[in-house]
C-alpha cells in the first residue's frame, strides 16, 4: 500500500501494481478451473482407453462383429449390444421424429403465442423427468399394454412377418423404442420448433402467393427451409437416446441375442455395463465392458458433433441451401 | 369531380379533393370497367389504423404504380389486394375490393393468390431448383399435365427474360443465381400460374441499376398479359414504367391520375413536394 | 375438384399437428398422474423417517436415500458450480478466442459423455483406489455433469451483460476483475443462477452414474466414504423387485423425486422468464 510519504508517480506506481496484481490473480484462477476441465475430460478419454486395452488387445476389431458374450470362458463380442443400441435407438426416432416434427409445425406455424409458449413450456419439462421415472411408468403403465393389447394385436396383423413373430412378453425391443421415443419428444420439438421459427416469413407468403393452402406453404416451403435444423435435431436426440440407460434397462429384457422381430427382448450396450459392471468376474469382463462404454462414448461423440454442426449451419446462414 | 379522359376504353382515373369523404364514381358497364377496384378500404394492424378510406379503380392491362415515403400504407395497401396479410395476427380491413365483378373477401382465398399473384422487396426462391421453383405453382394447381410442366417453366422464364441465362442450368439450386437473377426468377415463377393480376412490392429496392432496368423492361412487356401494380420508393421508376400513378402519404391516397399528370401538373401541394424531393 | 381435396388435405394435416402437439405436452400430464395416483397412496409419513424393511415388512420408508441423494447432489453441486462457474468467468471474460473455443468444445464434449460413462470413470478414478464405493465417487460423477451445464449458463448469461454496463465500472476505475465480479456478475446472477438450479436438479435424478460409485445401501451411511442410498437407485431396485411392497415404495419415491425436480425446473424457468421481461422492459 502506498504510504503518505510517497510521490504522486510513485502512488500510481504502486496502485496500478495492485490493481494489475489482482487482475493476474483472478484470471489466473479462473484460467486454472476451466484448464481442469480440459484436463478431466483428458483424463477420462486417457482412462476409457486404458481400462479397455486389455479387452481390445485380445479381441481387436472382431470385439464388434462377434455376437458370443461369455463371461466364464473370457469370450466377448459385443455385436448384440450394439445392434440392440441401434435398433432401439433408430425405432425410437421413427416413432418420434413424425410426431415430434408434426408438433413443432403446429407449434410454430399454427398456433397461437400464448398457446405455442404454454404448450412448449410443457413439453420441455419432460425433458427434465429423471429417466428412471421413466423406467418405474414403462414397466407397470407400458409392458402390461403391450402384452395384452399392442403386442397381440401386432402378432394377429403381422406375424406372418419375421419382424413381429414371438409371445408377447410385453418387455422387448419395441418397448424399449417406445420409451426412447417419448424420452426424446422434448429434444425433437424444441430444437425443430425453433428452426421453423426462423424461416423467414417470405418464404411462406412466396408459397401462399402462389395459390397454395396454409398446409401446402409450410410442408413445401417453410420445412424443407428449416431441414438443416430439424435433422440438427434429430442427430442430437439420436445421440441422447444410444447413452440412454435407466428407462432402457427396466424394459428390454436383458437377453443378449440378436433377434430380427421387434417384440423379442434384447440389450444395449448401456444396459449391460449397468446390469454387470458391478459383478463383473475378472479383469477381461471389466475390460470388455470398458470398451464397451469407450464404443458408446465414440459414436455419441460423432452424432453430438454432427448435430451441433447442423445447428450451427442452419443459424450461421439462416438457409437451408 | 373530374374525371380524366383518355382515348382508350375503360380507363377512368380518380381524383379525390378530400380523400376522406369522395368515393370512387360509378364505373361503366361491366365489361369495360376496371379490373380491380378498391373501395373506402380501412386497414387495421389491432388498434392501429394503417389506411384510410382508400378508393382507386385499377385498369385493366396497365401498370400502375403506387409512390410515397416510408411506411405511408402503399406496401399495406398492396398486401391488402391478395389478402396476404390475413397472415397476420391483428389484421384486418373495412371496405371493398372487387375483381371482375366478385368481392376478394367471397372467394376461396387461395383462388384468388393464383389470379392475383406477387413478388416480394427480396427475392425468396424457395429452397430447390430453378425448375421446381416455377413449377411448384403449377404443380399444387393442377395447372398442367406432367408432360406439359417443362413447356410451361420454359414459356414462364422466356417472360420473364431469364430463359437464355438459365436454360442449362434448370436442375441448379435457385441460390446460384445472383440477385436480379433471382428476382426475375421469382417473377416467372409468379407468372408462371398465369396471374391476372400482378403485384410487385418494391420488386427492384434490393437490386442493383442494371438488373433494374431489366426488370422495368420485363414489365413493360408483359404487360399486355397482366394488369400490374407496383409499389416503388423510386419515383423515377415510376416515371418510366408506370401508366398511372397514386401518391400515398399516411395511410392516405392523396392524388392518383396518369404518371404524365402526377409528375408534371400535380394537383396538390403534398404531392407537389414528395416529387420535388421536399421530403423523403 | 382438385381444389376441394387440397382443402381436405389441408384440414386434416393441419388437425393432425395440433393432435401431434397435444399429445406430446399430454404425456407430462400422464406421467404425473401416474405418479400422484400411485405414489401418492403410499407416501406417508414412514416414507420420510424410516429405513426400508425387507419385503412384507410394513411401515418402512426411503429416508436414508433421501438423506444420501442429499449429500450426493450437495457434494456434486459443491464440486461442480464453483469449477463450472469459474470456468465459464474465464471464457467470457478473460480467455482469448482459441483458449474458448478448446475450452467450450470441451464442455459440450464432457456434456455429450453418456452418463453410464461417466460412472465408469469415476469408477475407476475413484472407487479403485479407495477400495470401496462411496458418496465422494458418487459426488464426484454428478459433479461432472454439473460442470458443463453451469459453464455454459455462465458463459451465455455473462455474454448477455451489455457492453455499457461493463464500460461503466471500467470508466469509474475500477479493474477488469472488480468490475466483473462486482458488476458484471451480479448483471447475471439471475440467468446463471436458474442455469446452476437446472442443472443440480437433472442431476438429482441420474441413476447410472451412480450405480457402481455410491452402489446403494439399505442403512445409514457415516460420512461420505460409504456405499449411500440415494432415491433414483432405490426407485431402480424397487421397481424390478419382484415384491409388491417394494413396488408401492418405487411409486412414492419417484413422485417425491420427481415433484422436486418438477418444482426446481418450474421454479427456475418462471424466474428466468420473469428476469427476461423484466431487462426487455
Amino acid at each position: 500500500m502506498a504510504t503518505a510519504a510517497q510521490s504522486v508517480p510513485g502512488r500510481a506506481r504502486t496502485f496500478l501494481k495492485n490493481v494489475r496484481a489482482g487482475d493476474e490473480i483472478a484470471y489466473l484462477i479462473t484460467f486454472v478451473f476451466a484448464a481442469s476441465v480440459v484436463l478431466i475430460t483428458a483424463i477420462l478419454v486417457f482412462e476409457l482407453w486404458v481400462k479397455s486395452g486389455a479387452s481390445i488387445h485380445k479381441f481387436g476389431f472382431n470385439f464388434l462383429h462377434t455376437s458370443t458374450w461369455d463371461p466364464v470362458n473370457d469370450e466377448f463380442g459385443a455385436l448384440p449390444f450394439v445392434y440392440g443400441t441401434i435398433i432401439t435407438s433408430i425405432l425410437g426416432l421413427l416413432l418420434s421424429v413424425p410426431l415430434g416434427v408434426g408438433a413443432a409445425i403446429f407449434l410454430s406455424e399454427l398456433a397461437p403465442p400464448k398457446l405455442s409458449n404454454a404448450l412448449t413450456f410443457l413439453v420441455e419439462l419432460l425433458a427434465a423427468v429423471p429417466s428412471v421415472i421413466f423406467g418405474l411408468l414403462a414397466i407397470f403403465a407400458l409392458v402390461p399394454l403391450m402384452r395384452s393389447f399392442v403386442q397381440p394385436w401386432l402378432i394377429s396383423a403381422f406375424g406372418w412377418s419375421p419382424f413381429f413373430k414371438g409371445p408377447p412378453y410385453g418387455f422387448g425391443v419395441l418397448t424399449a423404442s417406445m420409451v426412447l421415443a417419448i424420452m426424446m419428444f422434448p429434444y425433437i420439438i424444441s430444437i425443430s420448433r425453433e428452426a421453423l421459427i426462423q424461416v423467414p416469413r417470405e418464404q411462406r407468403e412466396a408459397a401462399l402467393a402462389l395459390g397454395a393452402t396454409r398446409w401446402e406453404a409450410t410442408w413445401d416451403a417453410v420445412v424443407p427451409f428449416a431441414r438443416l435444423g430439424i435433422v440438427g435435431s434429430v442427430f442430437l436426440s439420436l445421440a441422447r437416446a444410444l447413452g440412454e440407460t435407466m428407462a432402457v434397462t427396466m424394459v428390454i429384457g436383458n437377453d443378449p441375442k440378436i433377434n430380427a422381430s421387434i417384440l423379442a427382448p434384447g440389450y444395449t450396450i448401456a444396459s449391460v455395463i449397468a446390469n454387470e459392471f458391478t459383478e463383473a468376474t475378472g479383469d477381461m469382463h471389466l475390460s470388455a465392458l470398458i470398451e464397451l462404454g469407450l464404443v458408446l462414448f465414440l459414436i455419441t461423440i460423432i452424432l453430438n458433433g454432427l448435430g451441433q454442426l447442423l445447428l450451427m449451419l442452419t443459424t450461421r446462414q439462416g438457409t437451408a441451401r | 369531380m373530374i374525371m380524366s379522359a383518355t382515348p382508350k376504353p375503360g380507363i377512368t382515373g380518380t381524383r379525390s379533393e378530400e380523400t376522406v369523404e369522395s368515393p370512387a364514381p360509378p364505373a361503366p358497364a361491366a365489361a369495360t370497367g376496371p379490373k380491380l377496384r378498391a373501395s373506402n378500404v380501412n386497414f387495421f394492424y389491432g388498434k392501429f389504423q394503417a389506411l384510410h378510406s382508400i378508393s382507386i379503380d385499377f385498369p385493366e392491362n396497365q401498370i400502375t404504380a403506387l409512390i410515397g415515403p416510408s411506411g405511408c400504407g402503399k406496401s399495406t395497401f398492396l398486401r391488402t389486394l391478395n389478402r396476404i396479410n390475413d397472415t397476420i395476427r391483428g389484421a384486418r380491413f373495412t371496405g371493398e375490393v372487387v375483381m371482375d365483378g366478385s368481392s376478394i373477401t367471397q372467394v376461396d382465398v387461395t383462388e384468388l393468390r393464383r389470379r392475383v399473384g406477387m413478388v416480394f422487396q427480396r427475392p425468396n426462391p424457395f429452397p430447390k431448383s430453378i425448375f421446381d421453383n416455377i413449377a411448384y405453382g403449377v404443380r399444387i394447381n393442377g395447372l398442367a399435365r406432367r408432360s406439359e410442366i417443362a413447356d410451361v417453366v420454359e414459356k414462364s422464364l422466356r417472360r420473364a427474360a431469364l430463359w437464355e441465362e438459365v436454360k442449362d442450368k434448370l436442375n441448379k439450386s435457385a441460390y446460384a443465381l445472383s440477385g436480379g437473377q433471382q428476382q426475375r426468377l421469382c417473377i416467372a415463377r409468379a407468372l408462371a400460374v398465369n396471374p391476372e393480376v400482378l403485384l410487385l412490392d418494391e420488386p427492384c429496392s434490393a437490386l442493383d441499376p442494371i438488373a433494374t432496368s431489366k426488370i422495368e423492361e420485363l414489365l413493360l412487356s408483359i404487360r399486355d398479359q397482366c394488369t400490374l401494380i407496383i409499389v416503388t420508393h423510386n419515383m423515377q421508376q415510376a416515371a418510366r414504367v408506370a401508366d398511372l400513378t397514386g401518391f400515398f402519404l399516411m395511410g392516405k391516397l392523396v392524388e392518383f391520375n396518369k404518371t404524365d399528370v402526377i409528375f408534371k401538373n400535380p394537383a396538390k401541394k403534398e404531392t407537389e413536394d414528395y416529387i420535388t424531393g421536399r421530403f423523403g | 375438384m382438385l381444389i376441394l381435396w387440397r382443402k381436405t388435405v389441408n384440414g386434416v394435416m393441419l388437425t393432425l399437428t395440433g393432435i401431434c402437439a397435444f399429445v406430446t405436452a399430454s404425456a407430462l400430464f400422464l406421467i404425473l398422474g401416474y405418479l400422484v395416483w400411485n405414489g401418492g397412496k403410499s407416501l406417508d409419513w414412514n416414507f420420510f423417517t424410516k429405513l426400508p424393511l425387507s419385503p412384507g415388512e410394513l411401515g418402512g420408508g426411503m429416508a436414508n436415500a433421501i438423506i444420501g441423494s442429499a449429500k450426493i447432489v450437495a457434494l456434486a453441486a459443491l464440486i461442480g458450480v464453483p469449477v463450472g462457474f469459474l470456468s465459464g468467468v474465464y471464457i467470457a471474460e478473460f480467455s482469448g478466442k482459441a483458449m474458448a473455443n478448446v475450452i467450450r468444445y470441451t464442455a459440450d464434449l464432457l456434456n455429450g459423455v453418456p452418463s453410464i460413462v461417466i460412472g465408469i470413470f469415476a469408477w475407476t478414478l475413484l472407487v479403485v483406489p479407495m477400495h470401496h464405493f462411496s458418496a465422494w465417487a458418487g459426488g464426484f460423477a454428478l459433479s461432472l455433469m454439473v460442470i458443463p451445464v453451469t459453464l455454459r449458463a455462465t458463459e451465455q448469461f455473462l455474454g448477455q451483460v451489455p457492453l455499457a454496463l461493463r464500460e461503466g465500472a471500467l470508466a469509474l476505475g475500477a479493474s477488469k476483475w472488480r468490475s466483473v465480479a462486482t458488476v458484471v456478475i451480479p448483471a447475471a446472477r439471475t440467468g446463471i443462477m436458474t442455469g446452476i438450479i437446472l442443472g443440480v436438479a437433472r442431476v438429482s435424478g441420474e441413476t447410472a452414474p451412480l450405480l457402481f460409485t455410491a452402489l446403494n445401501n439399505q442403512y445409514w451411511s457415516k460420512g461420505f466414504g460409504e456405499p449411500t442410498a440415494s432415491l433414483p437407485v432405490m426407485i431402480y431396485t424397487h421397481a424390478i423387485s419382484p415384491y409388491e411392497d417394494w413396488h408401492r415404495q418405487a411409486w412414492a419415491a419417484g413422485l417425491v423425486l420427481l415433484g422436486l425436480v418438477l418444482v426446481a425446473n418450474i421454479a427456475a424457468r418462471m424466474v428466468l422468464a420473469k428476469g427476461a421481461a423484466s431487462q426487455r422492459g
